[in-house]
């Protein structure tokens, strides 16, 4: 990850107010007045009086709506750990639950479900798919090219990432399609949602994390528009970045679902 | 009898207290309902002057005397509170029942409360949810190939003797139920799936109430019943009286 | 008319918000707070009005409805049930933390827009839609659920265990899972305003402390709604798909038995809904925690005593609220040995409370603070937070709570708390903020009967409670009178503190006229009000020309600075000068 992202550390208190550098744009900054392409690196500071840390919040340039998504979709994501921890604290309360019949035997009735090899095959796919959308991701802050998208010599980084992003898409329907033969063969088995504890768990943790993941196609089919439609390159950024982390996350928590399915039923 | 009510027990509405733990327990409430009460005056009483004196100079700003000092009070207070609570609460919970004590089983369900009692092997005999049938006198689900039920005899009364250890084993057929008598001081859930013990002593023979505390239904409100506590002697006629049709209807 | 200040009629801003939102009019957070707040209005009336409908039938079980007839059992419930709901979602966490917070949080910390304006309206069409499914609930066959908000399996699990809770339930369901969804949005929305869109000068230790409390009752809500949503999820298994995460293995339901294939206990529930539910009435009093320090500093004409001591303790008091859930449990079939550490944690939570009060009570001694309305409600916070807080303690420690356990002692104790001083804050908000929302103040003759009345009201209804709570009485009753033997004679003997808590209670609803009446009064008033009548000295307040809307804000100094003799003001807006500087 090419970013640093740390904001710089900027004193307020000691604000230079400066009357002729007061253009409320917050949005874009894409006004002409700021001299740096919106690359995720931070800006200013060249001594050249173009500083954007020195200007007001909400006009520092197209890093702070950066910023803002990543902290909303981080602050998103961490309550959507919270419900999966709460379903994971669920399954290791069902498994170490059991009852005494009449006749005082204790019964168990948690089988660990056999997990279908093609899963390994579904993880390989989705870790991989992941690669593909870090490219992508990495190709919309390359500065030269950024550059010249900016400045509008074309569209070099938005193609390149479309390309890069439109694989990720194919992989991501590849683990979901994965998926969905991996709960075929479960149900070849006569292993189904109601069969056992595990099975329950089983079935309620892969289809939660395919629903976050058929959200994560969204959003990749809605970063693929914005690549095609909008005309901010600073959007085009945002969009493309965000549903690259999104997808990073649901990566990494599909490895950490499938160990705890693989190793702790 | 139960002891006659003291002032503050009337002041405050407590009923009357005829359990062994029960007087410790409402000593100690009875503290505490004193503490919060002058506590609420005295933050009330702090306002009034507060907002009556003229404005001061300075606004005060000694932090150490004004936060820390009265928050470490306070810490020390609520400490020796909980700590007196936490001996209590130890005493009831966290050891099990005297070997010797009188063992009831009490099952919960809408809205009716059964206690069933083991008879004198001692032994509770099992239960089997699919032979439940109210209807046809098994409302507990007895199963008869069972030898050690064979003595066990059930009412709806919970009868006690007086000064003697009870065994409460708390069960529930269908949804939570709350098993409450306010006169012993005494509340726990019964959980369906779960067997939960609690024991306590009763000291005077009376009649008390049981309710249900825990929102169990439409009927929740009328899933009451009667805690009846007889002296030894009249507890041993009681059962006597009771077992006999309890045997005969045994095959 | 004064001019527009920075949260002025939605539309007429600055270009951001256009180029933020395409409909500018609905998604900006004005908009959205004065629906929230009218969504919580409508919530209100109606749980207000079930709470009637429950009182009089207490007192007089005999009692009518009209055109309905006697109030049965299970109606009692279900009006039980959507009266929690209503107050808890729909009215205490609404209205001050997305109703007031879209108001006032974005000009508080000097933005003029929310970080994501469309997440924000779809959460409130979110919220809506749940409001409007929990209110169609009593309609659908069956009636609306009966196992109250906490919902606790089987009973809400089963739709055998009673009327209203086969679809019944299952609407409850939807209404709550919509709602923590919306919920968690808003809360991502509100933290990444606070994050991001501070303006300059706007360091941590300069936002006001309703910054504070709503950012930590923000923080609170991600986890406990995520939780929830989880627990929904599972519960809706458990009713539809015969799993059994809340039940166990065998049951027997009115003479039916079901067999489930999972071990589950009913506890795991409990578990998880507390871990929601406790820090929910934490998410709902955290903003009037904050606004009342704000509001007394801003009347009493100082700081905040022990500013930053606030700031850590509000932090604090989030943080334990988390840890704190099984104290819902003690009798409920948790180890004795969980319910100990349990009282711990509870009883320390009493520590950062009572140093808000310590705060508060500092703040204003010896100030001679002027007393409007927007004052007398903070005071009347106060005394509620006061004497619904002490009873806390109380019920922290296990074995008191082994006789008071739902009882009315924690009726009265949450209701006075939670209830009545969210309400208070509520009032407090309106009150203080009425110029900023509608360009008028409320009348202020009107505005003291209103609070003294509800004051009143508020004592005399909950106060009493607490004597029929530690006479025995439990909650969730239909009805105390015709049941035979013993606990008839004790219930029976409560009703004639009944009575008189259902008077107090009609007038504690009746105390609502005089505010009704000065709303009505105030909007038709021709005169607008003073751009700042209170002197007050954060952010929202800063006045701001048409013509300057797209000037950035820029804070100064810290919240609430006033010369030693109350004289003069310093706003965070007003730059630094030499010589002025207070204390």
């Amino acid at each position: 990850m090419p970013t640093v992202f740390t904001p710089p550390q900027l004193d307020p208190r000691h604000h230079t107010e400066r009357p002729g550098d007061r253009s409320g744009d917050p949005g874009e900054g894409d006004h002409g007045s700021g001299r740096r392409p919106p690359t995720d690196k931070r800006t200013g500071g060249s001594g050249d009086g173009d500083n954007w840390n020195d200007r007001p919040v909400g006009a520092r340039g197209p890093r702070e709506r950066l910023v803002q998504s990543r902290i909303g979709l981080a602050s998103a994501l961490a309550g959507d750990l919270m419900f999966f921890i709460a379903l994971i604290s669920a399954f290791f309360v069902t498994k170490a639950n059991g009852h005494f019949t009449a006749h005082g035997d204790w019964v168990h009735e948690w089988m660990p479900t056999s997990i279908p090899r093609i899963l390994l095959l579904n993880t390989a796919v989705l870790l991989f798919s992941s690669v593909t959308a870090e490219i992508a991701r990495r190709s919309m802050f390359r500065v030269h090219d950024a550059m010249d998208e900016w400045i509008g010599l074309g569209k070099p980084t938005s193609r390149r990432a479309a390309l890069w992003l439109s694989l990720t898409l194919t992989l991501g329907i590849v683990f979901l399609v994965g998926q969905w033969i991996a709960w075929q063969q479960l149900a070849a088995q006569h292993v189904f949602f109601r069969s056992n504890p595990s099975s329950h768990f089983f079935y309620l943790i892969t289809v939660t994390h395919a629903l976050h993941l058929f959200l994560g196609l969204t959003a990749l089919i809605a970063a693929l528009t914005a690549l095609r439609t909008s005309r901010v390159f600073a959007s085009r950024q945002i969009w493309v970045d965000t549903t690259v982390w999104y997808w990073h996350a649901m990566g990494a928590l599909w490895i950490f679902l499938f160990v705890l399915l693989e190793f702790f039923q | 009898m139960p002891q006659a009510p003291t002032l503050a027990h009337r002041l405050w509405h407590l009923p009357l207290d005829a359990s062994l733990h029960g007087p410790a327990l409402d000593q100690h409430l009875l503290l505490n309902l004193w503490i919060v009460l002058a506590l609420l005056a005295l933050a009330h009483v702090l306002v009034f002057i507060g907002l009556a004196k003229r404005r001061t100079r300075t606004p005060p700003r000694r932090q150490r005397t004004i936060e820390y000092l009265p928050i470490a009070t306070l810490a020390l207070l609520f400490t020796v509170l909980a700590a007196r609570a936490e001996t209590l609460w130890q005493a009831a919970r966290y050891t099990g029942a005297d070997p010797s004590a009188l063992q009831v089983e009490v099952t919960g369900m809408q809205f009716v409360w059964y206690f069933r009692y083991p008879g004198p092997d001692a032994i509770f005999g099992a239960v089997k949810p699919e032979l439940i049938a109210p209807g046809e006198g098994n409302p507990l689900g007895r199963d008869p190939t069972d030898d050690s039920g064979r003595d066990d005899f059930i009412s709806s009364q919970l009868v006690l003797p007086a000064a003697r250890q009870v065994d409460l084993r708390l069960r529930a057929q269908d949804v939570i139920h709350g098993f409450s008598v306010p006169d012993m001081r005494l509340k726990q859930n019964a959980v369906p799936g779960q067997t939960i013990h609690i024991h306590f002593t009763p000291t005077a023979p009376g009649d008390y109430a049981i309710l249900c505390t825990q929102l169990c239904g439409s009927g929740h409100y009328r899933m009451a019943a009667t805690l009846r506590v007889l002296s030894q002697s009249d507890f041993d006629a009681w059962v006597a009286r009771h077992r006999m049709p309890a045997m005969g209807a045994t095959p | 008319m004064n001019p527009p200040r920075n949260l002025a009629a939605p539309g007429s801003d600055s270009p951001t918000q256009r180029s933020a939102a395409p409909h500018p009019r609905l998604t900006h957070h004005r908009t959205i707070g004065f629906a929230y707040l009218a969504l919580s209005a409508t919530a209100l009336l109606a749980g207000l009005l079930l709470s009637l409908v429950m009182r009089l039938h207490l007192a007089w079980p005999d009692w009518r409805l009209p055109l309905h007839g006697p109030v049965l059992p299970e109606e009692y419930l279900g009006a039980v049930t959507l009266h929690g709901t209503l107050m808890l979602f729909f009215v205490l966490t609404v209205a001050p933390l997305w109703g007031f917070g879209n108001l006032i949080l974005p000009a508080q910390i000097g933005s003029r827009r929310t970080a994501f304006p469309r997440f924000n309206a779809a959460a409130f069409a979110l919220t809506a839609l749940a409001l409007l499914t929990l209110l169609a609930s009593p309609f659908v066959p069956g009636g609306t659920a009966i196992s109250g908000w906490t919902s606790y399996p089987p009973m809400s699990a089963i739709a055998a265990s009673g009327p209203g809770q086969a679809l019944g339930m299952d609407v409850w369901l939807l209404s709550i899972a919509l709602f923590a969804l919306a919920s968690c949005i808003a809360a991502v929305n509100m933290l990444t305003t606070i994050l991001c869109l501070r303006c300059d000068g706007m360091v941590w230790h300069r936002l006001p402390l309703t910054v504070w409390g709503w950012f930590t009752a923000a923080l609170l809500s991600l986890p406990a709604f995520a939780v929830l949503l989880a627990a929904l999820l599972l519960l809706f298994c458990d009713r539809h798909l015969q799993t059994g995460f809340f039940l166990p293995a065998t049951l027997v339901v009115n003479g039916v038995l079901i067999r489930t294939t999972t071990d589950g206990s009913p506890l795991l529930w409990l578990h998880l809904f507390w871990f929601f539910g406790h820090p929910e009435v934490y998410i709902a009093i955290l903003p009037g925690i904050g606004l009342t320090s704000m509001v007394l500093a801003n009347f009493a004409r100082r700081r905040v005593f022990a500013y930053r001591l606030m700031i850590a303790v509000t932090l604090l008091i989030g943080l334990l609220g988390i840890l704190v859930w099984g104290h819902h449990m003690f009798v409920a079939g948790l180890s004795p040995f969980a319910g100990s550490a349990f009282a711990i944690s509870t009883m320390a939570i009493a520590l950062p409370a009572s140093a808000e009060v310590l705060s508060w009570l500092a703040t204003i001694w010896g100030s001679r603070p002027r007393l409007t309305s927007a004052m007398l409600f903070a005071l009347g916070f106060v005394s509620l937070f006061v004497a619904g807080g002490l009873t806390g303690p109380i019920l922290a420690q296990p074995i008191l709570d082994q006789y008071l356990h739902n009882t009315f002692f924690v009726v009265a104790h949450f209701h006075l708390i939670m209830a009545m001083a969210g309400v208070f804050g509520l009032f407090l908000a309106t009150y203080y903020w009425f110029p900023l929302l509608a360009d008028r103040t409320l009348n202020e003759t009107l505005g003291r009967t209103h609070f003294f009345a509800t004051l009143v009201g508020a004592y005399a209804t909950f106060l009493p409670m607490h004597l029929t709570g530690l006479a025995g009485e439990p909650r969730h009753y239909a009805q105390f009178t015709g049941i035979a033997g013993p606990a008839g004679t004790l219930l029976a003997s409560t009703m004639p503190l009944q009575r008189i808590i259902t008077f107090a209670a009609i007038f504690l609803a009746a105390a609502q006229l005089p505010f009704l009446l000065n709303l009505c009064i105030t909007l038709r008033s021709p005169f607008p009000s003073a751009s700042n009548p209170w002197d007050a000295t954060t952010m929202e307040w800063a006045p701001e020309a048409p013509s300057t809307a797209s000037v950035p804000l820029i804070v100064h100094r810290g919240p609430s600075e006033y010369s030693l003799d109350g004289q003069n003001c310093y706003p965070q807006w007003q730059p630094l000068t030499q010589p002025e500087q207070p204390e």
